[in-house]
């Protein structure tokens, strides 16, 4: 390797080198989001055009995964669909040109908002047990800290299935299998391990002597928690309670095996959505479009503490 | 502790320091550590302790009212002496390695591109972040689409690129290709996860080592192996750490992508407890499973984090 020395720094490296890693990093970054790209123009898709054969790159846009999606329909006989009055609306007249009828709205509005009421219920809670709970460890001296932060963390390496059976058990003896509440209070306790780890490290980055002077000042060690540090911290809560959130909007294991009807959210309903003829892949694509806009938003929100939420804070930039 | 404030709270005066707000900086640690704790004891090792207890039971979850019988060892000798289970550990580890190994190649690789700072690489990072950020079931789910042989979009594109045709192979339904299809929508979904990790840890590289290696004049190749590779070390592990323990447990996006199949090729461990658990209802029996599982990565992880704090300590 004979590079000949130039007299720029090592640490900026050459246009040409730059022009190639942009390159290979550009095709990667294709490569990768053609799936996400070609599931969310399956949604506008017809269901033949979604199967067809080669698959379609170029096609008719159409709505109707996303009407098959909010709607349960039957199938008609052509005599039966004459006997009906003329659709009274767009949605209506898609349906009927499929030979279907409109039996009513489907699942997937009540299984949406059971995502958000646990997914923000147990975020809530994560986050206040969190914050509290990081203050402490952060602030005072206890015993055996570093033991009880390692318990709260192992508690995440307990593979999920082998804690649902005996959540599952315990759901049985107290009625909370397939309720809301059951659901929250266990995301609450999977959430807390990484609220707390989080949150200490932010908690770590505000200076004691802010609370000192106010204590000092007359506040006491409460009020000098609620007016000096939580307005300090409110980035890192707010970071915190976007990767709860995360999390309790993305869980299955848990969801598919304590929740049946009632409490289900949506990963374990997308599977079913596709029908008894299995073909109704623009339904499926359209929600889960509407499932991953969410988490696009909040992915780009949160770009600048991504790193310190996916390593429970270890790397912190 | 600071001096200052427990000067503070010497000054406040004794009648303020009986109200709720005045209370010592002990009781407020213990006040405020507490529901924490009484949560994960409850959700966390409560049940462990029940699993741990139903392991050494004939106890089946949809016959409550059957006599409880006490087995001993019995159903940790069937666990480790059954064939279909060892078959579903090499099932496991050779979905954990593979994966570990392309993720790692594809997320340092990419993270050392990114690492020159080409114009706009903070948006293309972006774009190659989002996988990692999504549902693993629904992403499963997703690329069963994507694999079908014949309407997917995987093979028409392995098509265009090398010429077969598209319909002459399938990826979830043969059991040649069925592990290593799951490797590859894991690795797509968390290369990401290792490149994040690994850049954080080319940036953490101050550039006054490459300049003094350079004022030394070490070839480029010289400087990678000496400087960036050593220094970037501990982000690697924690990586492989952080990834080793999820595909370990890894349940949600198999189940959904081949839940197993074909035959029992893809049946990693979690798929295994599932079945024996929520299927079969043999609830002591898998038990004993989950504990076995619990114990090699709680065990497997504390010789790697030691391991780890050497490294970080060189």
């Amino acid at each position: 390797m004979s590079t000949p020395i130039t007299a720029h720094s090592v640490a900026e490296p050459s246009s040409r080198s730059k022009l190639i890693a942009s390159f290979l990093v550009v095709t990667y970054a294709v490569i990768t989001i053609l799936p996400l790209l070609w599931i969310f123009l399956t949604g506008f898709k017809t269901p033949p055009d979604s199967i067809a054969y080669p698959p379609k790159v170029l096609f008719e846009p159409s709505v109707e995964g996303y009407v098959n999606l909010f709607t349960t329909r039957s199938r008609q006989t052509p005599e039966f669909l004459a006997t009906l009055p003329p659709p009274q609306t767009w949605y209506e007249r898609l349906v009927r040109s499929r030979n279907m009828v409109i039996g009513g709205p489907s699942k997937v509005v009540p299984r949406f908002v059971n995502s958000m009421v646990i997914g923000f219920g147990s975020t809530f809670l994560a986050v206040c047990f969190g914050t509290i709970a990081a203050y402490a460890f952060s602030r005072f001296r206890v015993p055996l800290a570093d033991d009880l932060l390692f318990f709260i963390l192992s508690t995440r390496m307990m593979p999920p299935i082998a804690v649902a059976i005996p959540i599952y058990l315990m759901f049985r003896h107290l009625g909370l299998t397939d309720t809301k509440l059951g659901m929250i209070l266990l995301y609450t306790a999977v959430n807390v391990s990484l609220a707390v780890w989080l949150l200490k490290g932010f908690m770590d980055e505000i200076p004691r002597e802010y609370e000192e002077a106010a204590m000092v000042d007359g506040y006491t060690r409460l009020q000098a928690f609620f007016k000096v540090v939580l307005p300090q911290a409110t980035t890192g809560i707010a970071a915190t309670a976007i990767f709860c959130l995360i999390f309790a909007w993305n869980e299955y294991a848990f969801a598919v095996l304590l929740t049946s009807g009632d409490a289900q959210t949506m990963p374990p309903f997308i599977p079913f959505i596709i029908g008894e003829g299995g073909q109704d892949w623009p339904a499926v694509a359209a929600a889960t479009t509407i499932f991953f806009i969410p988490i696009l938003c909040f992915t780009i929100l949160l770009r600048r503490h991504l790193l310190r939420g996916i390593t429970f804070g270890a790397v912190r930039k | 502790m600071s001096t200052l404030a427990e000067r503070a709270v010497a000054r406040t005066p004794r009648r303020l320091a009986l109200r709720f707000g005045g209370m010592s900086d002990r009781a407020i640690a213990w006040l405020f550590i507490t529901p924490s704790v009484l949560l994960l004891l409850a959700v966390n090792i409560f049940p462990l302790l029940w699993t741990i207890q139903l392991s050494f039971t004939n106890y089946r979850a949809n016959r409550p009212n059957a006599v409880l019988r006490y087995v001993g060892l019995d159903n940790y000798r069937d666990i480790l002496t059954d064939p279909e289970v060892w078959q579903a550990m090499q099932a496991t580890a050779h979905f954990v390695l593979w994966s570990i190994a392309l993720e790692l190649i594809l997320g340092f690789g990419l993270a050392l591109l990114i690492n020159r700072g080409f114009r706009g690489h903070s948006f293309w990072t972006t774009i190659i972040l989002l996988p990692m950020m999504l549902s693993p079931a629904v992403v499963g789910n997703f690329w069963t689409f994507l694999l079908q042989p014949q309407i997917g979009l995987f093979n028409s594109g392995i098509a265009l690129v090398t010429g077969v045709d598209p319909s002459s192979f399938q990826m979830i339904g043969d059991v040649r290709l069925a592990p290593w299809s799951i490797i590859m929508v894991d690795t797509w979904m968390w290369t990401p996860y290792v490149m994040l990790i690994c850049l954080a840890g080319l940036r953490s590289i101050p550039d006054y080592i490459y300049e003094a290696a350079e004022v030394d004049r070490a070839s480029p190749l010289r400087q990678f192996w000496s400087i960036t590779l050593p220094m970037v070390m501990p982000f690697v592990m924690l990586a492989i750490l952080f990834r080793a323990i999820e595909n370990f447990k890894m349940f949600d996006m198999v189940n959904l992508l081949t839940s197993g199949g074909p035959g029992s090729t893809t049946e990693v461990a979690s798929i295994t407890l599932k079945r024996e658990a929520f299927e079969k209802w043999r609830t002591g029996y898998s038990s004993a499973l989950a504990i076995i599982l619990f114990v090699t990565v709680f065990g497997a992880a504390n010789i790697y984090v030691k391991a780890l704090n050497r490294v970080k300590q060189r």
